[in-house]
């Protein structure tokens, strides 16, 4: 299963835009393997959002899943 | 000002249906705070002043400077060098004189921030600094007291409403914490001078901020409550992201005032501790004795490059696990405007301790830069 993670701000610098990464179940297991392709990402603050909800705990994800991670901005 | 022309200034909005002669009395009667006269500010401001806001503050201690004209449509050339919560008041009062406006020419602390934004119906976050955007949203929350939020990074704006009065069948309405509990340490986000941001950004944002602000008190539409709207000025992206309360973000805010007034907010946000920071001069003068391992703590990819002097590059995020390339018992970091580099230099003073001496590039290498042209 792909599931397709959409990146803002500094995130998408680090991966561009939109990546996509295949065989994760929920979203522990993405941020895992995301922090492996981009290890920058690791020491970065953001939050994830799936179909457009915040979460604050491991999610389940389907192949129809949106993810997202959006870093703070603090620009003015 | 006469009934009749309070009528006409306001003509177009209060023949709104949804709007009317009430929405405009309860603009008249609002007190709003605005925070920062930048990028964000200025545009705010102007529809705020313009819409016939009763009451409007401004409070910055900033002064203006030319390279803020591309953003701050507010001043002009001969604004330069002036405060600009006292420019920005004086042209708003031109734009509106049947309204108040008051400067606060200061920095927003701890010591003045309950006791200011208790005075206001509504406070507008336009800062340009975390530090800033924690204390405001913890002040909010204490004070039970609307905080539309803002901020830009480049190309992309957020904007959203935090802490609503709260609404019928709604226990607890979502904070800044919510989304983001505890502040990013330094290095782990670019602020705008390192980052850019294109001109015409804020005033898009500011502006949501300011309709998010008339919709709040007029009562009107649906303002972003327990929602980030998130925009992307290169693709016309759109996302709106819903959020909710965190189990946890209670107790991350001081329970009382007294608890506010004891938080350093600088202290918690990383902000620059100056006593080992130097000027480009110094800088110059300790490269001529040699001895010294300089870093680039940027990331790879920024410009400008550099090749007047010897440096390595380890980007911020790596420093720690790379100290095995300095060898030097002096080392310089540098980034692009001395934010990032005085992160670099308390990481590694953390590292090595006494046993080396470390300093940050102060103005960073856009300064050190001017500095040599100017030579």
């Amino acid at each position: 299963m792909s599931v397709k993670i959409i990146l803002f701000g500094k995130l998408a610098d680090l991966a561009g835009g939109t990546v996509s990464v295949d065989n994760v179940a929920d979203t522990d297991s993405l941020i895992e393997s995301l922090n492996k392709r981009y290890p920058e990402l690791a020491t970065t603050k953001y939050v994830i959002a799936v179909d457009k909800q915040v979460i604050t705990e491991n999610t389940v994800l389907n192949k129809k899943s949106m993810v997202a991670l959006l870093p703070p901005f603090s620009g003015g | 000002m006469s009934d009749q022309n309070l009528y006409e200034r306001y003509h177009r909005q209060i023949i709104l249906p949804e709007f009317g002669e009430v929405g405009q009395q309860k603009l008249l009667k609002a007190k709003v705070l605005v925070i920062g006269a930048g990028g964000l500010g200025c545009p705010a401001l102007q529809y705020l002043t313009a819409a016939g806001v009763g009451t409007i503050a401004i409070i910055d201690d900033d002064v203006v400077a030319l390279n803020n004209l591309h953003r701050q449509v507010l001043y002009s050339v001969n604004d330069i060098g002036l405060s600009k919560a006292k420019r920005a008041a004086h042209i708003l009062q031109q734009l509106n004189p049947e309204i108040k406006i008051i400067a606060y020419n200061q920095r927003l602390a701890t010591q003045n921030a309950l006791t200011l934004i208790d005075d206001f119906d509504i406070i507008i976050d336009g800062t340009d600094n975390f530090s800033t955007r924690y204390m405001i949203n913890d002040a909010c929350v204490l004070l039970n007291k609307p905080l539309v939020y803002g901020a830009i990074s480049q190309f992309e704006g957020q904007v959203s409403v935090f802490n609503p009065q709260p609404l019928k069948g709604r226990n607890e309405a979502v904070n800044y914490r919510d989304l983001f509990p505890d502040p990013p340490r330094d290095g782990e986000v670019l602020n705008c001078a390192e980052a850019g941001v294109l001109g015409v950004l804020p005033g898009i944002i500011g502006t949501m901020m300011a309709n998010e602000t008339i919709k709040l008190i007029t009562g009107i539409g649906e303002p972003l409550i327990d929602q980030l709207f998130t925009y992307n000025a290169l693709n016309n992206q759109v996302y709106i992201l819903n959020l909710s309360a965190r189990k946890d973000t209670r107790s991350l805010i001081p329970k009382d005032k007294k608890e506010f007034l004891k938080i350093d907010y600088e202290w918690l946000c990383a902000a620059p501790v100056q006593q080992n920071e130097i000027d480009s001069d110094i800088f110059n003068r300790m490269m001529v004795k040699g001895n010294i391992d300089v870093i680039d703590v940027r990331e790879l990819h920024e410009m400008p490059t550099v090749n007047e002097f010897n440096h390595i590059r380890i980007p911020l995020a790596q420093l720690g696990d790379n100290t095995s390339l300095i060898k030097s018992d002096t080392v310089i970091a540098f980034c692009q405007s001395g934010k990032r580099s005085l992160q670099a230099a308390k990481i590694l003073s953390g590292i090595f301790g006494d046993s080396k001496k470390i300093y940050s590039l102060r103005g960073g290498i856009v300064e050190w830069k001017k500095q040599k042209q100017t030579v």
